[in-house]
């Protein structure tokens, strides 16, 4: 089918040159993982069907404008009144490109669904207005605010300039690390209202509902720094709760892993783990909100 | 279309002519024409309030860093600015031109239920003072977004209560001025007017009350079940008890979506008005345009969860809402290509009321484009709830649903006042608005796929150029907006006197047959249609 | 409806002068609602404006009505404004019935999406597990957490057989019973008129009062209140509302019936007979849609 063909080329185009499309100011990312480059290609293969049929619309209207002006002449022909023929014309061509469109979008929608065989879980619940990462049979735990620089300047009037802080509104004290070329499965809730994790380089965005568990993945196939935000209004600082993934080499996470554990061993000696008593009753947290 | 006879007219009767005066012409009006005029400037006051809460949105995105607002605040501007716009400003100026139009289109003596076609209007005032009000109590204004959604709406302070209220009269202001239309239309219509010669206006306008009376009731008990939760312990959107927060989504949806339908139904039937007259041929496919209508609403019920498509839905589910949605551009392509076989070997001129109909011609369907777009499953999880949904709403919303009532304003504002306004004036206008609205919206679907969400009063650094852009656009816009207030004045108080026909056209339609300004009651008797 | 109809004997259309109803009921609404708000809030003068509110309101409803029924009585109103009323009226109907069409699709979305979710249903599998563990969400369920006065959380269901089951042949008699005086004031029979109109509404009533004893009991002996997760919060806005409108149509009727002892109506005008039948058997069907989701299913 043309459009799938279409669909490929824009892909494989849009692969050729990611860093291109990584900085790009004014389009989606392509991303770093195959559905995000699936959900490119999708993305722009809409957007060439859109202005493909602009070109023929918006052509006959301003033919229309510029010739059949009354200032210069123009009779209107009283004749042209109704035909069948072509309301059934372009009743029928719309449809078909739409059938063409929509089975690509339904591979990619079924694709993106499929959350099994995943190898790490990552249970991500939303605070106002923070988030918390627990990473699933590993005894890690934590939360991840606004870097500390950022939410100083953030304030209002502060005065400070936002160019002059390093990735602002977009950095966290503690990001989240995961593995290079592992299927990772986050497992999304929220404990006081609804949020939203969204990282648009894996083209990941999943509401986390306080008192539902959703399923989300991503495989990521580059090494790397990843930004995104809170996409669900969730009240007073709904935009200053970014998320950060750091995706590095498996020896790395491994490593990294390690490590958390450690800490986290010496220090549950004391305290206990955050999330044991989180999310245990999260409706009890939502009605003393109310 | 209905070619009108005149002779009744003039045998119209004397006592019948006098207006009551003072105060109480409005306070108690049951004249359609009067009724109409009071909802247009409600209208337009709304539009100006809704704009100045836009004005200190775009201020504060200027540049990036908190410079004006507190967040909280910042929130409460975007709820109310929607809420005002949508049920203050659009709904009521399609009621307004329903009010002073639809009689004269169809040749009938005023609305058919008077008196209450005055309570739907005076509701209004009164239950937005109840929703500007809260901005003033303790917590401020509502501020959980136009969209309400549970649990972020309960957290609310004392404007929680006001806010559900308001929305209830709200609602039934709506649903009475529905039920009027309706009745108008179906009982009012002069001999010969048969459904098939209705006005599209009209035509638009019965489908839009359909779907108003469908679901306004649909959000009044959403709302209700908000308030029962918050204040009475039930557990609607609380899974503690087994209730879902996502319920909410789909039951405000299924209003929401056909909402959205009723802020662009009666655009459709102002530009089907206009595009003929000023083409100086007969519409295109009238019936073809009559059944796009109806199929638009009646898809409008099948499609709500497009906006829900992160929040977890079965795949199944998914995928058929998506195809429902894009199947709505179906029908919506009828229509704008028998518009554009309307102008095709036409004889075009191009006064205001046409200029800003087509510029709804191209930038509602640009609008429309990205509504596509955004129907796209997969591709909807990146856009979601960035600003390439602000873009598309504000495609449709403003060169779209705003203009068609600009262009409806001007198209029929002689016949109102009986004088014709500055062409010049009304045309400045139109050019300044239509490039600066541009300028306004088309930067947010670029803000939008590079990474920024809405609803957030500060953004990361890589968001300044286009936000600044944006902001100038619409300051521009904004600014631009007092012409059409000037040239509304300038028609109220005096000017050239307006012919019947106004237009040097030959407009179809017994609204011009009638003189201008239309005489204080419309057809006392019936005028026949051949 | 295909043409525009021809004008009775009598005259035009009627279009009232001014009026000031309206307005009146706006202020009424907005005392009402500003009072309401107040309340729950919890502010001190609330309760007083709420009040205020519910006087305005009904006068407006009194003034209102007696100049609707003057005007009729005068014979101001032709057979082309009776069909404007009865349409009117059909379309408010349908707006009452998408309104419990809220309600209903509630119930049904709580049941059939919600409940089996939070129990792991289809992709939410990790729901119980992660949150609320072991739930098992069968109806009737007050939630993973109980929700409820009752300190263990358990609550107890009304049984459709006792007088639910009642209470539908109740609603189902009166429906009857309108009917036939309907059909007497067709035929000029006064004697059955007043009497099936009289006994509809004291149906109507004596419905309304089972219906308080239930919430009673409901309230004090099965553990069964509004707060008792979403059985509860179902089930009393779905029969609550519904009550409130049976109520509401039992006084429409009652004043139908003060109106039938006057003289009012003739065999072949009578709108308002009408429309408040039309209403009652609306609220007939809700209750069978009840019977059968809420008590029996
Ligand atoms: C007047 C109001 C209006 C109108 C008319 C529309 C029209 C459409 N809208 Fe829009 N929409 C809104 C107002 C409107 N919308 C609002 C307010 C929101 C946001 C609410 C919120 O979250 O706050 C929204 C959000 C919204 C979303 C959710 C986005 C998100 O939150 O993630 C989606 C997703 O599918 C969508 C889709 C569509 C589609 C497919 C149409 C279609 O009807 C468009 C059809 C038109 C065309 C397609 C153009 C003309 C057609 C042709 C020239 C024919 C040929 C074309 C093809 C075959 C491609 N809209
Ligand atoms: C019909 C509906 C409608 C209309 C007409 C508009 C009109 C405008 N909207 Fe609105 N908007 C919505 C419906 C509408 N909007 C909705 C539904 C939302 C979503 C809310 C939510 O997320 O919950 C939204 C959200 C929204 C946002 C996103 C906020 C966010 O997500 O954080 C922005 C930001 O730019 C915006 C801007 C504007 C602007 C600049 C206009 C302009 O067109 C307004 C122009 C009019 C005027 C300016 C008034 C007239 C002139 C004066 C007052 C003179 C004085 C002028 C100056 C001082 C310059 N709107
Ligand atoms: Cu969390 Cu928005
Ligand atoms: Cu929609």
């Amino acid at each position: 089918m043309l459009n799938r063909k279409v669909a490929t080329v824009m892909t494989s185009l849009a692969a050729a040159a990611p860093t291109l499309a990584y900085e790009s100011t004014y389009n989606l990312p392509v991303g770093a993982t195959d559905v995000s480059a699936r959900v490119y290609g999708l993305h722009m293969m809409m957007f060439w069907v859109c202005i493909a049929i602009a070109i023929v619309v918006f052509g006959v209207m301003i033919y229309s404008i510029v010739k059949f002006r009354r200032s210069k002449g123009a009779v209107a022909d009283q004749t042209l009144l109704h035909s069948t023929k072509v309301e059934i014309v372009w009743t029928l061509i719309p449809v078909l490109i739409l059938i063409a469109t929509a089975i690509p979008a339904a591979r990619t929608l079924i694709v993106m669904e499929d959350t099994r065989n995943s190898e790490l879980s990552i249970k991500v619940t939303g605070y106002q207005w923070k988030w918390h990462y627990e990473y699933i049979g590993k005894g890690v735990n934590f939360y991840s605010s606004l870097a500390a620089d950022s939410n100083e300047a953030r304030q209002l009037k502060s005065g400070i300039d936002p160019h002059g802080v390093k990735d602002y509104l977009l950095n966290v004290d503690n990001p989240v690390v995961v593995p290079v070329n592992t299927k990772i499965r986050v497992l999304l809730t929220g404990n006081d209202v609804i949020h939203s994790w969204w990282v648009p380089d894996f083209a990941v965005k999943k509401d986390a509902i306080p008192g539902f568990i959703n399923e989300a993945w991503f495989k990521s196939n580059k090494v790397g720094r990843f930004t995104g935000q809170c996409t669900e209004l969730c009240g007073r600082d709904h935009g200053f709760m970014p998320i950060v993934v750091e995706v590095r080499s498996k020896e790395d996470f491994a490593k990294w892993l390690a490590d958390k554990q450690a800490a986290a061993k010496a220090a549950t000696s004391g305290e206990v783990a955050p999330t044991a008593t989180a999310m245990t009753t999260p409706a009890a947290a939502t009605t003393a909100a109310l | 279309m209905a070619h009108a006879d005149t002779h009744a007219l003039h045998a119209a009767d004397h006592h019948d002519d006098h207006k009551p005066h003072g105060i109480g012409r409005w306070l108690f009006a049951t004249n359609h024409k009067d009724i109409g005029t009071m909802y247009m400037v409600f209208a337009l006051i709304m539009f100006f309030i809704g704009g100045a809460m836009a004005m200190v949105i775009r201020l504060e995105l200027f540049k990036p860093g908190m410079q004006f607002v507190d967040p909280g605040f910042y929130n409460s501007l975007v709820t109310s600015h929607a809420l005002v716009m949508i049920f203050g400003a659009v709904m009521p100026a399609f009621v307004g031109l329903a009010n002073w139009m639809i009689p004269l289109q169809i040749g009938a003596p005023d609305m058919a239920l008077p008196r209450m076609n005055n309570y739907s209007f005076w509701i209004l005032p009164f239950a937005f003072t109840l929703l500007l009000s809260s901005f003033f109590t303790a917590g401020g204004g509502p501020a959980g977004g136009w969209t309400l959604y549970p649990p972020l709406s309960l957290q609310a302070g004392d404007s929680f209560p006001l806010t559900i209220f308001a929305i209830h009269m709200m609602g039934a202001s709506s649903i009475m001025g529905a039920i009027n239309v309706i009745v108008t239309i179906m009982n009012m219509r002069a001999p010969g007017m048969t459904l098939l010669k209705l006005p599209l206006f009209c035509w638009t306008w019965l489908i839009t009350a359909y779907l108003l009376i469908a679901v306004m009731p649909v959000l009044a008990g959403a709302v209700t079940m908000l308030l029962t939760d918050h204040y009475f312990g039930t557990s609607f959107f609380n899974p503690a008890g087994g209730g879902d927060p996502v319920m909410f989504q789909h039951i405000f949806w299924f209003f929401g979506h056909p909402e959205v339908y009723i802020l662009i139904l009666p655009a459709f039937g102002i530009v089907s008005e206009i595009i003929p007259t000023f083409s100086r041929k007969p519409l295109f496919g009238y019936d073809a345009m009559v059944y796009a209508t109806a199929s638009i609403a009646f898809l409008s019920f099948i499609v709500w969860a497009h906006h829900m498509f992160t929040v977890g839905m079965p795949l199944a589910g998914q995928m058929f809402f998506m195809m429902s949605t894009m199947l709505i551009a179906v029908p919506t392509g009828v229509k704008v290509f028998n518009w554009t076989t309307t102008m095709w070997k036409g004889s075009l001129s191009f006064e205001p009321p046409m200029l800003f109909a087509l510029a709804f011609l191209f930038l509602f369907t640009i609008g429309g484009f990205s509504g596509l777009m955004l129907a796209i499953a997969p591709a909807d999880y990146q856009y979601q709830d960035t600003y390439f949904v602000v873009a598309h709403f504000h495609y449709v919303l403003v060169p779209g649903a705003v203009f068609a009532i600009m262009a409806g304003v001007y198209y029929w504002l002689p016949k109102w006042t009986g004088h014709m306004y500055s062409m010049t004036l009304a045309k400045w206008h139109f050019w300044v608005s239509t490039i600066s609205v541009n300028v306004l919206f088309f930067p947010q679907h670029f803000l939008g796929l590079a990474g920024m969400p809405r609803r957030i009063p500060d953004y990361n650094v890589q968001f300044t150029d286009w936000n600044m852009v944006s902001s100038i656009g619409g300051f521009v816009f904004g600014l631009s907006q007092l012409l059409f207030v000037a040239v509304i004045i300038q028609s109220a108080r005096g000017g050239p006197k307006a012919t019947a026909k106004v237009w040097d056209a030959e407009p179809l339609g017994l609204e011009w047959t009638v003189p201008s300004p239309a005489p204080y009651h419309s057809f006392s008797d019936a005028p026949e249609v051949h | 409806m295909a043409h525009a109809p021809t004008s009775s004997d009598n005259s035009k259309y009627y279009i009232p002068h001014g009026s000031p109803w309206p307005i009146f009921g706006s202020v009424a609404l907005f005392v009402l609602m500003s009072g309401a708000a107040m309340t729950m809030e919890g502010a001190n003068n609330g309760p007083s404006l709420l009040g205020a509110g519910f006087v305005l309101i009904f006068t407006l409803l009194f003034c209102w009505f007696r100049t609707v029924i003057n005007e009729s009585e005068a014979g101001t109103y032709n057979l082309h404004v009776d069909r404007s009323f009865r349409m009117g009226m059909s379309w408010f109907i349908f707006s009452e019935v998408m309104f419990f069409a809220a309600f209903f699709g509630a119930l049904f979305y709580a049941r059939n999406f919600a409940l089996p979710w939070l129990s792991g249903a289809g992709a939410k599998h990790l729901t119980p597990e992660l949150l609320w563990r072991g739930f098992e969400g069968v109806w009737p369920s007050n939630g993973p957490l109980k929700v409820g006065p009752r300190a263990d959380g358990s609550f107890e269901t009304i049984p459709a057989l006792g007088v639910p089951a009642v209470n539908t042949l109740l609603l189902l008699t009166s429906g009857l019973t309108v009917t036939i005086a309907h059909h007497a004031l067709r035929a000029k029979n006064r004697a059955v008129l007043t009497t099936f109109l009289l006994a509809t509404v004291l149906l109507g009533f004596l419905f309304v009062f089972l219906q308080a004893r239930e919430y009673h009991e409901a309230y004090t002996e099965l553990g069964l209140q509004l707060g008792t997760g979403i059985y509860g919060s179902t089930f009393f806005m779905l029969t609550g509302f519904h009550g409130f409108h049976v109520t509401v149509g039992a006084i429409m009727l009652l004043v139908i019936w003060f109106r039938v002892l006057r003289g009012h109506f003739t065999p072949d005008r009578h709108f308002a007979f009408e429309g408040v039948a039309w209403y009652w058997h609306f609220v007939d069907v809700v209750w069978l849609g009840l019977y059968i989701f809420v008590y029996w299913l």
